[in-house]
């Protein structure tokens, strides 16, 4: 084994951790496919604001429908879309960094320009004005997110074939006469894996609470999609008298947000990447 | 610094160039008819014939290319007219907004001093007590609870059941605490892991073993030397966050009904008030400027060396 010694423990504790919580959601989604005995939209005026039951284990909403059907399948939006997000930001990124990178010349210097303008902008703001011209919506708050990540990417990537492109093994690819191509894929690849899985663990729970506050403030998912932050935002006028309407979809998304970035440390430690290089 | 404010001054203009195209591409391409929300405002039945002869009279029916060039001048010009729903101009009424944002920005900057920094001390000076662990804790959950949650809480505790802070517009200094509060503590767990690791390593620096040695107290020790050399790290997160900020106020100000910049333009948002949506993006792209140039420049005052190798170089 690869592990530092003194870490080991710190690793087991924390891979334990996950482990629980990753059985956790696989449980909840199974009952999820399982179980499902609700229409998430299914609006029935007869229900109205239920406590909590074994008919309806988290309670019904103002239009009737099962919270916990609504918050289980939000999980698609909220964390799905986010994945989906993310995933596409890598798979733009990551290309673009290892050109970058291993080419540098004029192809560096406008993608880095490029990056530089976009990383000097906050996620937020750029997120807010993108969806404010395009109009707001799950797709393009989406595109937004992809829009802003991918540039992170580009950045770290093309940082960490600079560095390693210096080492013997490249040249040792190269002097054997191995084309551009094999290199990037088959050699220098590998190396990045690490470092692009911790920021994007990291980034995937700073996506979740962008899409569900945007879409708490209406410019994301559009009611009645059973988005997290959109459901929030639906059930606002009764909070007062049903609390939990308040309490679960939130939880659901610290939990989630949680998980993600406790991941993310998890696979720092694990790849042993530096801090600066995560932040 | 010359240098460096001609920089940002570039990525300024490069990011508006493209962000502006991509979106005014998408925009246009997209359903949604800005016309048509505008004659809905009042309320009354159109006509074809309306629709027809404002679109064109907005140059809506121009070609693209056309358009997108006449909407560059117009913002260069800074000239945004009216908004479609208000009637106001935009710049005065995004002005007016200004006040507020930054109000809610300065006081949640506050909050985030006063809870960061005993705290993030206190961990660095005793490792792996209590107090430690808590500002881990802390951390941790502070970085997965969304700030839009946080402030729902709130206004249910102290607005709701306990009724002794307003929740909603902004009526004098107190109207600003629940706001401020809710956004100082979204953005405190970054600066207090950060504090606390850039204090304990600057405390097991040569330099404070030499202070102890000459007989300085450790209270004088701690304020005078390890502090101050604790702070460029967490200045450069700051720079970068203090933008995340300004953003992070947009969601708050619309829960809390705060009349700032961004409630403001999420509410054009909701209704296409393009005029007022650019007049945005222009304001947030003059404050960018602004926060990043102030950074790098406070960042070359607090750390000498970078300076020297300024000099050397020229």
């Amino acid at each position: 084994m690869e592990l530092v010694q003194p870490k080991s423990y710190k690793l087991r504790y924390k891979s334990l951790v996950l482990l629980f919580a990753l059985f956790l959601l696989l449980g909840i989604a199974a009952y999820t496919f399982l179980i499902l005995k609700y229409d998430p939209s299914l609006v029935n005026l007869n229900e109205r604001l239920l406590p909590m039951s074994w008919e309806h284990p988290l309670g019904t909403d103002h239009l009737g429908r099962d919270v916990l059907t609504r918050i289980l399948l939000g999980s698609q939006l909220t964390v799905g879309y986010g994945f989906l997000a993310l995933l596409a930001a890598v798979a733009i990124g990551v290309p673009f960094g290892v050109i970058s990178g291993f080419k540098g010349g004029i192809v560096d210097r406008v993608l880095m320009r490029i990056a530089d303008a976009f990383l000097s902008f906050p996620d937020t703001i750029v997120a807010i004005v993108l969806s404010g011209l395009m109009g707001p919506g799950i797709e393009n708050l989406l595109l937004a997110i992809i829009m802003v990540k991918w540039v992170n990417y580009a950045r770290l990537v093309r940082s960490t074939v600079l560095i390693e492109r210096q080492k013997d093994y490249i040249t040792m690819a190269k002097v054997n006469g191995l084309s551009e191509w094999r290199i990037m894929s088959k050699h220098l690849f590998p190396h990045l894996i690490g470092h692009v899985l911790v920021l994007a663990s990291l980034d995937l729970g700073k996506i979740i609470l962008l899409i569900s506050s945007l879409s708490y403030i209406g410019l994301g998912a559009q009611p009645p999609a059973p988005e997290w932050g959109a459901m929030l935002n639906d059930a606002r006028p009764y909070f007062q008298s049903v609390p939990s309407l308040m309490v679960f979809p939130g939880m659901a998304i610290v939990m989630v947000v949680l998980l993600s970035n406790l991941l993310g440390d998890y696979l720092r430690d694990k790849f042993d990447v530096k801090k600066e290089v995560a932040q | 610094m010359i240098r460096i404010l001609s920089r940002r001054l570039f990525e300024v203009a490069i990011f508006l160039l493209l962000i502006t195209f991509a979106s005014f591409l998408f925009a246009r391409l997209a359903p949604g008819d800005p016309v048509l929300s505008m004659l809905r405002v009042d309320d009354v039945s159109v006509t074809n014939e309306q629709v027809e002869q404002l679109r064109e009279e907005m140059g809506f029916n121009d070609p693209l290319l056309v358009q997108y060039g006449l909407w560059l001048t117009d913002f260069v010009k800074m000239d945004f007219g009216n908004s479609y729903i208000t009637k106001q101009p935009v710049m005065e009424m995004l002005l007016s907004g200004l006040p507020a944002t930054l109000e809610l920005t300065a006081g949640a900057l506050l909050v985030m001093i006063l809870i960061a920094v005993p705290l993030g001390s206190f961990a660095a000076l005793y490792r792996g007590s209590w107090i430690d662990q808590i500002s881990r804790g802390v951390s941790l959950l502070g970085a997965a609870v969304p700030s839009f949650w946080l402030g729902l809480i709130l206004i249910d505790l102290f607005g709701v059941r306990l009724g002794i802070l307003p929740t909603m517009g902004r009526d004098g200094f107190i109207s600003a605490v629940l706001p401020s509060v809710t956004l100082g503590l979204a953005i405190t767990s970054i600066y207090v892991r950060l504090l606390r690791s850039s204090l304990i390593d600057s405390l097991s620096h040569e330099f404070v073993r030499a202070a102890r040695s000459r007989g300085i107290s450790e209270t004088r020790i701690f304020f005078s030397h390890a502090f101050r050399a604790s702070l460029p790290p967490v200045i450069t997160v700051f720079g970068v966050s203090l933008g995340s900020l300004i953003g992070g106020v947009v969601v708050i100000e619309v829960i809390f009904a705060y009349p700032g910049i961004g409630k403001m333009v999420v509410d054009a948002i909701r209704a296409r008030d393009y005029p007022v949506i650019q007049g945005y993006i222009l304001i947030m792209a003059i404050l960018v400027f602004l926060v990043n140039s102030t950074v790098d420049l406070s960042y070359r005052y607090l750390n000498p060396e970078l300076r020297l190798k300024e000099k050397r170089k020229s």
